[in-house]
């Protein structure tokens, strides 16, 4: 079992506000991600589920028991760090043991559990070891082992993909996956790179500022976002933003800026009969943006600045009125720098946010 | 390194170095010449026809016989084995454990106790030994070795405490945290896992120690009196220089014999103590 349950949690460092009022369930055999840029209370939370820093206030549980004063090796808990931790004078094999001879386990059982999971990551061979003559992978390795030898409810991982090369990194997050489909152990994972939250997570809990901005499964985030943080977090490229006024046109709604001028279809409409006169954002994914035909309402002209050809699709930067657009287009398609193009959003696919609040309408 | 034709590293790098390396090793050389040179030889006027300052054809070792035989120069050896190793093992101890908790417990003041720590090693020696005589004798510790014992950590202590600060502060936090969620408490983390990763730096601040107190000179001048008691410093100076008259050859004997055990310890232990002060700890 490695049910966390968070309740009201708090964590102030003098007079900074670090963590806001978390409240969060996480199921047993759940892969939670928690993600933000750096400075939004992410790791903190970690640390304080792994009792490495007190809670200011509220209660953190593990399988129903309140573990806000237990020792971090009273919570039944591993965790891996970003620069790994290995104990230098320790050899792979010493390492991996080390929590299960802390915790008096018989040497014959330490054996085969290390053994275990060295043949699960594949590191048999390096056992004997010092950390010093292994690679950042086999590094990452010996401190997965570290954890799973212990069998814990609940694996924490704080950033630990971060200091491997990109290659390597895209690499060890499919191991991860596949050793949490393996072990099914409840884990909960803080990253500032969206992509790994989106590719791991069975749940993804987007942070900023110590606020949780929305918790939900990664299509849900990506699909509808809560606010325009949430927005242009999840995603790469990241979506586009417009600054439009909502204006009101023989019966229909137009959204206007200095380069656009948009009809609203009906659906849309309906939801911002509220804001004509106000300012709202606009947002729109690169991939959402097509070459309008003839018959598309949602349509806008636009001068190519810069085209970035990935191979699988074209990135082109243009410039749309006195803002700044990315669209995500077929790589068949011929353009060049200073084309103008006239490009349509799909209605379906369009997000509103409120000016002020930033919250999704 | 110095790029280009052979003569430029000549001139700039090998012919100043040389220079350098003479200026440093001549003292060692006239140390090692004089206490194997016989009597006849050092005392013979500059500007006697044989007179031959840098070399001898005739290699003695009187002045080592007559350092064993006729003073307690072998007691000296020992009385300065036994206190610099008692108050170096003191201090170490000391000094970890100080150092370990002024560097990661994070207790109100840990800062500036740690600086009022360094201050009192800057207190120079020849005014603490002052104060420090009035209690040795109120204890009755004159002229033992204890009143030395004791008194070296007062100067040791302060440096160790701030060398293994520095050298804590180096060792990641998170192999700390990581022990801890693995099942160790703060005592066995730092028993099993902060202390044997901070060998380096322990073994660095014992040869400093150990080398401070074996060369310490003011204190056991005026602690100790009795010829039996003294250590080799304050022996030879004493004893080998009587009024005006310096017995050359043993007191150069007696330095050379000196400083062996010091240079043994630090060619023994060279490479942990480079690392030790270049605080490298890898992951």
């Amino acid at each position: 079992m490695g049910q966390v349950v968070l309740k009201g949690i708090n964590k102030f460092y003098d007079s900074v506000h670090a963590v806001k009022d978390v409240n969060l369930q996480i199921r047993d055999k759940e892969f939670v991600v928690f993600v933000g840029p750096s400075g939004c209370g992410k790791t903190t939370t970690l640390r304080m589920i792994a009792g490495l820093e007190a809670i200011s206030s509220g209660d953190i549980s593990i399988d129903g028991n309140v573990v806000n004063d237990l020792a971090p090796m009273d919570r039944d808990i591993a965790m891996v760090f970003q620069n790994y931790a290995l104990y230098p004078h320790m050899s792979v094999y010493d390492n991996m043991a080390f929590g299960l001879k802390m915790r008096k386990f018989e040497k014959p059982e330490i054996e085969k559990r290390v053994r275990n999971a060295a043949d699960i990551l594949g590191i048999g061979e390096l056992l004997k070891r010092k950390p010093r003559q292994l690679s950042g992978g086999q590094r990452q390795r010996v401190a997965l082992g570290r954890a799973i030898v212990r069998h814990p409810r609940v694996f924490l991982f704080d950033e630990p993909l971060s200091n491997l090369d990109a290659k390597l990194r895209v690499q060890m997050r499919v191991e991860l996956k596949k050793l949490h489909l393996r072990l099914g152990t409840t884990a909960i994972y803080v990253t500032h790179d969206q992509v790994e939250a989106m590719t791991l997570g069975d749940r993804v809990v987007v942070m900023k500022d110590g606020v949780v901005q929305q918790v939900g499964e990664p299509l849900e985030l990506y699909n509808t976002p809560a606010n325009k943080f949430v927005a242009g977090f999840i995603g790469s490229p990241a979506m586009n933003f417009a600054n439009v006024k909502v204006t009101e046109a023989n019966g229909s709604l137009l959204a206007e800026n200095a380069g656009l001028r948009i009809k609203l279809p009906e659906e849309i409409a309906q939801r911002l009969r509220g804001h004509v006169g106000r300012d709202i954002t606009l947002g729109v994914r690169p991939e959402d943006l097509t070459v309008a035909g003839a018959g598309d309402d949602l349509s806008f002209d636009a001068t190519i600045e810069v085209v970035e050809q990935l191979g699988s699709e074209i990135l082109l930067d243009m410039k749309v009125g006195d803002g700044v657009m990315v669209a995500s287009v077929e790589p068949s398609m011929r353009v060049k720098v200073r084309d103008k193009l006239r490009l349509a959003m799909r209605p379906s696919r369009l997000h509103l946010f409120d000016a002020k609040t930033e919250a999704a309408i | 390194m110095i790029e280009g034709a052979i003569w430029r590293k000549w001139v700039f790098f090998y012919a100043p170095m040389a220079l350098f390396l003479i200026f440093l090793l001549f003292p060692f050389y006239w140390m090692v010449i004089t206490s194997v040179r016989p009597d006849g030889e050092l005392y013979r006027p500059w500007n006697a026809i044989n007179y031959n300052p840098f070399w001898t054809w005739k290699p003695t070792l009187d002045h080592v016989r007559y350092l064993f035989e006729e003073t307690l120069f072998a007691h000296w050896l020992w009385n300065t084995m036994f206190i610099a190793l008692v108050s170096t093992a003191i201090s170490l101890v000391c000094g970890v454990f100080a150092g370990y908790a002024l560097s990661r417990l994070n207790f109100p003041f840990a800062g500036s106790l740690g600086t009022g720590i360094f201050i009192t090693y800057l207190v120079p020696q020849t005014l603490l030994f002052i104060p420090l005589a009035e209690i040795i004798r109120n204890y009755r510790l004159g002229d033992t070795p204890w009143s030395l014992i004791l008194t070296y950590p007062t100067f040791l202590i302060p440096f160790c405490t701030w060398l293994m600060m520095g050298y804590f502060k180096a060792v990641p936090k998170e192999l700390e945290e990581c022990a801890r969620i693995d099942g160790a408490s703060r005592w066995q983390a730092m028993l099993y896992i902060v202390i044997p990763v901070a060998i380096p730096g322990i073994l660095s601040a014992g040869i400093f120690a150990f080398t401070l107190s074996w060369n310490e000179f003011i204190y056991a001048l005026v602690f100790l009196s009795s010829p039996e008691q003294k250590t080799v410093p304050v022996g030879v100076t004493s004893e080998l220089i009587r009024g005006d008259v310096f017995f050359w050859g043993p007191l150069m004997a007696g330095a050379l014999l000196g400083s062996i055990p010091v240079a043994i310890a630090y060619s023994f232990f060279v490479e942990h103590y480079v690392a030790g002060l270049t605080g490298s700890v890898k992951g």
